[in-house]
């Protein structure tokens, strides 16, 4: 699999970390409820089929960014941004 | 159906050989209604169909596999049976597991070729040593068989690591469980199957869920390639796809679904005697009784449902191969794989009721599956036929991350790209 990093252009996946869902929104910092924490923390949609994620070009620019994957067949449906 | 495989059927087989074997369970077209329906027909949901049947005397019973008996992950795991457990919970459970699988053969009156090589795990620092002395000893006070061994002794069983001078991991010791070792996977998924079929268990395969049907918060059935079939137990035990099923009854999980790749050699003559597992990375080998080195290592590390390996991984897991036992740079892959399983954040299974009634989840198995798989198969009977967990699963419970019980034994939960 190669991925498109927003700056160094399409790089093979062994140069990148994985982060996971990026379509979850932190709870607000201070918020008290547990259940929520822990929904944000443990639980995941895990998709099968299109997938908005996290990565980290961690061997090269080092910047975050978020891409759309399918699940189902790792195609790249958008680049980083 | 074939009932009764002995030396003296083989036999009358051999001697007749225009007489063909009888098919080893029976295809019905799927009823309208069963009593339980097992979505999954890999070795969890067999088992728990042929223990169902067996223990809890469940008579109408239909185990529904989307493709054939065999093509999931009971058939792409490396075979490896074990129950070094240190923590609670786990090591009854996979102690448990590895006294069903001692007498499995039997149990199915088929060879499942279960065998107790040893399971060598090698120490690459003092300071894991006495780790691993401290998980023997626990094991041994659950009643585990453990030793740990020294350099020199290790040396003796395994001469054809690499103990140079200039070895990356200098190998200090090992933790020993004689009684681990292999079991012939394609055998463990047959000899369920056709043992639950002889109970009168309805295999139905080609046979995938489209839809949960609920009733309120009751499950009243399933809507599958094959029509609509009722039951009110449902028992989901689907690894790899576990979300994707569990959504469809409108379930969110802890759980995450990863690829993990297994390899296997051109075979050659009989040179590892044990299961080889190692301290310095996750990496575990085995010499497969055709002669292929059968090794695997970490998961892919990002969520996809594809069963095609990455290039990195496939050479991370080389370099372990030749690093340990240096022999291995010479030999020839032969094939690789990869089967999708359920990550969870503690590394820890689930074999749990839902919050829906009458539907029971068995899933997040993370690398050890197959290992598990009669132990899974008599708790999740016991919890789908009772309504309520066995002392041996009730750790594996959905809410345990809720609650702070997690079971991090590894700490090797879907967290590996996080750290």
């Amino acid at each position: 699999m190669r991925i498109p990093c927003p700056n160094c252009g399409e790089r093979d996946v062994a140069e990148f970390r994985y982060g996971g869902d990026a379509s979850k929104t932190r709870p607000t910092h201070g918020t008290g409820d547990l259940k929520q924490w822990h929904d944000y923390k443990f639980v995941f949609d895990n998709l099968k089929g299109p997938h908005q994620e996290y990565w980290q070009h961690v061997y090269g620019c080092r910047q975050w960014f978020k891409l759309n994957r399918n699940t189902a067949t790792n195609e790249i449906q958008e680049g980083g941004k | 159906m074939a009932k009764g495989y002995s030396i003296f059927s083989l036999a009358r087989h051999a001697m007749r050989p225009s007489e063909p074997w009888p098919e080893a369970w029976a295809k019905p077209e799927p009823k309208s209604s069963y009593d339980v329906i097992i979505i999954g027909g890999g070795g969890h949901g067999l088992a728990t169909a042929y223990y169902l049947a067996k223990n809890h005397g469940v008579k109408n019973i239909a185990v529904l596999e989307k493709s054939y008996i065999g093509s999931g992950n009971v058939g792409r795991n490396t075979t490896l049976i074990r129950s070094n457990y240190m923590i609670g919970g786990n090591t009854a459970f996979f102690e448990h597991s590895m006294k069903l699988w001692e007498g499995l053969s039997h149990e199915l009156n088929f060879n499942c070729m279960v065998s107790h090589r040893g399971q060598m795990i090698l120490a690459v620092s003092p300071g894991q040593v006495d780790a691993f002395a401290r998980r023997g000893n626990t094991m041994r006070l659950n009643g585990i068989d453990a030793e740990l061994l020294d350099r020199n002794e290790v040396m003796k069983e395994l001469p054809y690591l690499d103990y140079s001078k200039e070895a990356r991991f200098p190998i200090y010791g090992a933790i020993h469980q004689p009684r681990a070792g292999t079991v012939r996977h394609d055998a463990v998924a047959w000899g369920y199957a056709r043992a639950a079929s002889q109970l009168g268990v309805h295999i139905i395969e080609n046979c995938e869920v489209s839809a949960i049907i609920k009733d309120g918060d009751k499950v009243v059935g399933v809507e599958t390639s094959r029509g609509k079939i009722l039951s009110n137990k449902i028992g989901i035990a689907v690894a790899g796809h576990t979300s994707h099923v569990a959504a469809m009854a409108g379930l969110r999980l802890p759980v995450e679904s990863h690829i993990l790749q297994a390899f296997v050699t051109e075979p050659v003559k009989p040179i590892i005697h044990h299961v080889v597992s190692w301290g310095a990375e996750l990496f575990y080998l085995s010499q497969s009784d055709k002669g292929g080195m059968v090794f695997g290592g970490h998961i892919d590390g990002f969520n996809t449902y594809t069963q095609r390996g990455q290039f990195h991984r496939i050479q991370n897991v080389m370099e372990c191969a030749t690093t340990l036992l240096p022999f291995m740079s010479r030999m020839r892959l032969l094939r690789h794989w990869g089967g999708i399983q359920d990550m969870t954040p503690d590394g820890s299974p689930f074999i749990c009721k839902t919050p829906i009634y009458g539907l029971y989840l068995n899933g997040g198995w993370c690398y050890q599956g197959f290992k598990a798989t009669p132990a899974s198969g008599t708790t999740f009977a016991h919890t789908i036929a009772n309504d309520q967990e066995h002392e041996l699963n009730k750790c594996f419970a959905l809410d345990r991350f809720e609650k702070g019980k997690e079971l991090d034994e590894y700490g090797i939960g879907n967290w590996s790209y996080k750290q």
